[in-house]
This record gives structure tokens, C-alpha cells and sequence, in this order.
């Protein structure tokens, strides 16, 4: 029986949901296959993590060493390598987070086995896997094959699987000994940083007027505020408004920013790259304005107002104005 | 402090309709205008900042054909030193394996203190081609870099993590670093910079050159069928003139409850 393997990700005492969701995927895949589903744990004082995945998997190989206490690309590559050596899992499913996005590449070069990264699916097919993927910002679609070999890797994309359980597992637990001899890595891990911290909670806002790339100039960031003041909402953006110093950071919505959870979220002038919109799956209504009515915010958001942002803002804005006065 | 910064063109293509081509590998891309990839407009711009401070040369390069020299220049003209172009014909045949291949060999016969690229690139978004390069050429690395800060023999880097969290390490140099967008405040080009830049030395490699085993090059993932994505229920369009839409959009927020 051939075993998917999924790479553990945890972070400040955490198991972080992406796990869960490669979990996921694993058992559904395993099913199909007759495949069994082991995790990866490496890290330092874990037990209660490899307790918490127990009936998620059913094998789960731990390696806790002081030397793993945070997350180090190399040892992780080192250590991933010998376990694939030893198992040939026939997939091996990390995170497309920004640890995995370290991990993959580097694990992929060190076994010589092909990788696919950001998938949004994974398809078997006559016992090859076949692996979705989005291009060109989400407006396009890509079914990606392996060359062949031993097996793959896939990298998978936060937030398309559920993280609950699926299927009766009862894991067997394997421990491994940190294996390397001289295990100095070559990045020495120094601090966390909130880079997010700031004194408006947009996380708390019922009402968010956020806005993007979609704006055009650092001026034009007067409209959304007045809009947002005659709305009585809070304004709110998406990442290349920070990039540009146009709002500060801890106004950006999505995966690098804050995840927030308004009744009423108005996008103005965003595209909706996915890495906004997994910062707003807690919102209730999603109202966007965009001229392009191929941008993919429309394929997510309730309502659309598909026109010059220029045109409609100041319309908002007037009769927003009209309804406060009765 | 001598930086290589590997670059790539790809298309703008927001506001456009993508359409997939006849062999369903990829988009129609004749109609497309072309701009340097935003990540490695970052990445050319802090590679500069730091030769400014530290002195040292930025080199950048890029695989591709002779429209492609279009984003070297625009490097050039930012502050480049000079720029490589490698020759390698139909660009079709790569995947980020190959491409990732190409520019180590490239990069292993250049001077390099710190090797950039950005941290993805805008069209087919695998964001591997710096790890991979790092891996290949035994390069130490920091990844989704957002600050940089040099202390003698190692570079400082603050990574990007998810919700607001960054990541402070301490990296030996030599060292390859992806670059993420908002790092620092890339300068303007002028048409004028450009040609002015036109002196500076743009140097075009045959892939042969680079003796690179075929078997090597051999793409790895296999892109079978691209195609629109699956229509989905899709947003409710308002629709009329502004004050229309106006007046639907505050009845929606009346209903949702978060008008007055």
C-alpha cells in the first residue's frame, strides 16, 4: 500500500489549518487509491500535535529535537528526504505557505522528484496524479502531469479543502531520530515580527470599503475615505495599495494581512487575487466594483457593479449622504 | 557586494480576455502588452539600493528572445550594470525546472554575493524558480523577503509570513533571496533613461554555450490542457445608471443592517 505523505505545518504552538486541509485531501484521496495517509511531524515538544492528528492519519512519523524548534527549510529538506528515501510515498503534499514555498523547490531538487506548486485539486488518473492549478491571476485554468517518476510533490493552496475529518483512522506513531550528524542550518532563526500592528481593528469593522490596485493614484484614496465616512464604515485594502505606501498595512486585507469578517465587505477597484479573497471568506456580503467584468472577484462576490470606479464612488457617496439626512 | 537578479517579461493582463490557444498549452499572446514581472521590478530596484550603499555590481538576466531584452533594458536604465541575455528558442519547452536550470548555470559563472529573483512571477505563478535555483547551486536562502540589512558576512531578512507575521533570520552569505513586492519604492524609468542606457553592455548567451545536458533541461511538470475558468453562479450585477446602482447598493446595505 502506497502512502501519501503530508508535511505538518505549526507555527507558535499551532497546528495551522492548511494541515488539516492536505489532511483532508490525503484521506479523500487515499480512498480512492487504497492508498494509507501518514503525516510528517517535525518539530520540538510536539506530542500533542501528533495526539491531535491521531485520527487523521494513519501513521504519523515524529521527529522532535530541540534542533527543530522553528521552522528551518534545510533540516526539513534533510530530514524529508531520508523518510521519502525510506517510504517512496507515492505524493507528498506541503503547504503552498510561505514556509512550503521554501520547503518544495529545495526538497524537490534534493530527491530528483517533480513538483507542482499552488494546486487548487488533485486529480488521479490511471495511477499518475494530475494536479489543478490557476494561472494568469485566476483567470485561467491549468490541468499540470508529472514527468515519470518515483512519485511528486504537490504544494496545495490555503483554504480550498475543508479541515474536517474524513473516513475512520486510528494513526500508528513512529519515532524517528533527528538523523543528521551536523545539523547547523545555514539560516539562524532570530525573531517573529508583527508587521501588521496599527490603531484601527478592521477585524472588528461590520462595514468595510476596501480598495485596491483598481485606484490608480495615492490622490484618488480620498474617495474611498469620504465614501467610507458617509457610509459610517472603515476603510480597508488589498496588498498593492500597502505595497505603494498608499494605506498602512494593517489596513490589508488577505493572506500577508488580516482576515476579517464584516456583514458588508465593498471591494472597490480589486481584482480578487486569491491571496485577497482568503482574508475575507468571514464576510457576509461581498459588493464588488470593477471596470473588468472578467475580474475574478465577480466569480465570489454577491453583488457586482461592473463600471468606472470614478463614476460610481461619487454616486455612492451622494446617496449615502441622501439616506443619512431621511 | 556583487547581486545577480534574475528577471522575466510576462503579460499585463488585468482588464483583458485572456483567450486559450488552439493546443490548449497556453494563452493567445500576440494582442498582450508586455512589462517586466512586478516582483522582479522590486527585486532589480533593492539590488540597486544596496550597490548604491555598499557599492559593488547588479547584473540581471533573463532567459528568453530578443523581445525579451526590452525588460533588461528597463534594468539598465533602473541602475544595472550590465545585463545577460540567454538565447534559448522555443520557451515552450521549459518548465520552471529548466528555466530554473539555465540561470544557475549562468548565475555560477558571475560574481554573486546575493542572488535575486522575485518571489513569483505574474503569468503562470509557480513561484519556484528561486528555491529551485538555491537548491542547485547550494546557495543559503530566505524566502518572501520584505527587508534586507547587511552586517558583515550575513545578510539580516525579514520573510513574510502569513497574517501580518514576519520572520527575522540571519542568512551567510553567499545567499539567494526571493523578493516580495513592497520591499522598497521602485524608481521611475523615463523613455530618455532608456536610451541613454542603450551604451550599458547587454550580452546575449547561446544556450548551447552554457553545455547544459538535453536530459536536464526535460520539463518535469506537464502542463496537458489550460482553460477559462468553470463558470460559477457568479455576482448579482447591479445594472442602470449610477444613481440607480447607487440606490440598489443602499438598499442592500440597508438590508444587511449596516445603514444608519
Amino acid at each position: 500500500m502506497s502512502e501519501i505523505f503530508v508535511v505538518v505545518e505549526h507555527r507558535l504552538g499551532e497546528i495551522r489549518d492548511i494541515t488539516y486541509e492536505m489532511l483532508w485531501k490525503a484521506g479523500d484521496l487515499a480512498e480512492k487509491l487504497s492508498h494509507s495517509v501518514t503525516a510528517v511531524l517535525l518539530g520540538h515538544e510536539v506530542s500533542t500535535f501528533a495526539e491531535d492528528l491521531s485520527d487523521r492519519a494513519d501513521k504519523i512519523i515524529v521527529c522532535d529535537d530541540e534542533r527543530l524548534k522553528n521552522f528551518s527549510a534545510d533540516l526539513y529538506k534533510e530530514i524529508i528526504a531520508g523518510l521519502i528515501k525510506e517510504s517512496e510515498p507515492a505524493v507528498i503534499l506541503i503547504g503552498s505557505t510561505s514556509w512550503g514555498m521554501e520547503l518544495a523547490p529545495c526538497l524537490s531538487v534534493k530527491t530528483g522528484l517533480p513538483l507542482a506548486t499552488d494546486c487548487i485539486d488533485i486529480m488521479p488518473e490511471n495511477g499518475k496524479f494530475m494536479a489543478q492549478r490557476q494561472m494568469y491571476n485566476g483567470k485561467i485554468f491549468a490541468n499540470v502531469s508529472f514527468a515519470q517518476s518515483a512519485g511528486c510533490i504537490i504544494t496545495i493552496r490555503s483554504g480550498v479543502f475543508p479541515k474536517d475529518k474524513i473516513g475512520e483512522r486510528q494513526a500508528q506513531r513512529v519515532q524517528k531520530d533527528f538523523p543528521l550528524a551536523e545539523a547547523k542550518p545555514a539560516k539562524e532563526f532570530v525573531e517573529f515580527v508583527e508587521t501588521a500592528a496599527g490603531d484601527v481593528d478592521i477585524t472588528q469593522a461590520e462595514l468595510l470599503i476596501s480598495v485596491g490596485r483598481g485606484i490608480g493614484e495615492e490622490e484618488n484614496i480620498a474617495i474611498i475615505k469620504e465614501l467610507a465616512e458617509a457610509l459610517n464604515g472603515v476603510v480597508s485594502c488589498s496588498r498593492p495599495v500597502v505595497d505603494k505606501n498608499w494605506l498602512p498595512k494593517y489596513l490589508q486585507v488577505g493572506t500577508s494581512g488580516k482576515s476579517v469578517s464584516p456583514k458588508v465587505y465593498v471591494a472597490v477597484g480589486i481584482s480578487g487575487a486569491f491571496q485577497h479573497m482568503a482574508g475575507l471568506s468571514g464576510a457576509g456580503t461581498v459588493i464588488a466594483v470593477n471596470k473588468d467584468p472578467k475580474a475574478p472577484i465577480f466569480r465570489t462576490a454577491h453583488y457586482g457593479i461592473v463600471d468606472d470606479l470614478f463614476k460610481i464612488v461619487p454616486a455612492l457617496k451622494n446617496k449615502a449622504l441622501e439616506a443619512k439626512k431621511g | 557586494m556583487d547581486i545577480v537578479v534574475c528577471v522575466k517579461r510576462v503579460p499585463l493582463t488585468e482588464e483583458v480576455d485572456l483567450v486559450v490557444d488552439q493546443q490548449k498549452k497556453g494563452v493567445k499572446k500576440d494582442q498582450l502588452a508586455f512589462v517586466l514581472n512586478d516582483w522582479d521590478n522590486y527585486a532589480i530596484e533593492e539590488a540597486i539600493l544596496l550597490k548604491e550603499k555598499h557599492g559593488g555590481t547588479v547584473i540581471a538576466v533573463t532567459v528568453g528572445n530578443e523581445d525579451d531584452e526590452e525588460v533588461l533594458r528597463r534594468c539598465l536604465a533602473m541602475g544595472a550594470d550590465s545585463a545577460i541575455r540567454v538565447e534559448a528558442g522555443d520557451m515552450s519547452r521549459f518548465d520552471s525546472f529548466g528555466i530554473a536550470k539555465i540561470l544557475s548555470k549562468v548565475v555560477s559563472d558571475l560574481p554573486h554575493d546575493l542572488v535575486f529573483t522575485g518571489v513569483l512571477a505574474d503569468d503562470d505563478s509557480y513561484g519556484m524558480v528561486g528555491m529551485l535555483m538555491a537548491e542547485e547551486l547550494n546557495l543559503n536562502h530566505s524566502c518572501m523577503v520584505t527587508a534586507i540589512e547587511l552586517k558583515d558576512g550575513t545578510v539580516q531578512t525579514t520573510s513574510e509570513l502569513e497574517g501580518g507575521l514576519g520572520e527575522v533570520s540571519l542568512v551567510d552569505l553567499p545567499a539567494l533571496l526571493t523578493i516580495q513586492t513592497g520591499i522598497n519604492e521602485p524608481r521611475y524609468v523615463s523613455i530618455l533613461g532608456i536610451r541613454k542606457a542603450a551604451k550599458k553592455e547587454l550580452k546575449v548567451m547561446d544556450l548551447a554555450e552554457l553545455g547544459i545536458p538535453d536530459d536536464e533541461l526535460a520539463p518535469r511538470t506537464i502542463i496537458e490542457e489550460v482553460y477559462l475558468p468553470p463558470e460559477t453562479e457568479g455576482a448579482q450585477i447591479l445594472s442602470g445608471d449610477p444613481d440607480q446602482i447607487a440606490a440598489d447598493f443602499i438598499e442592500i446595505l440597508t438590508k444587511k443592517g449596516v445603514m444608519g
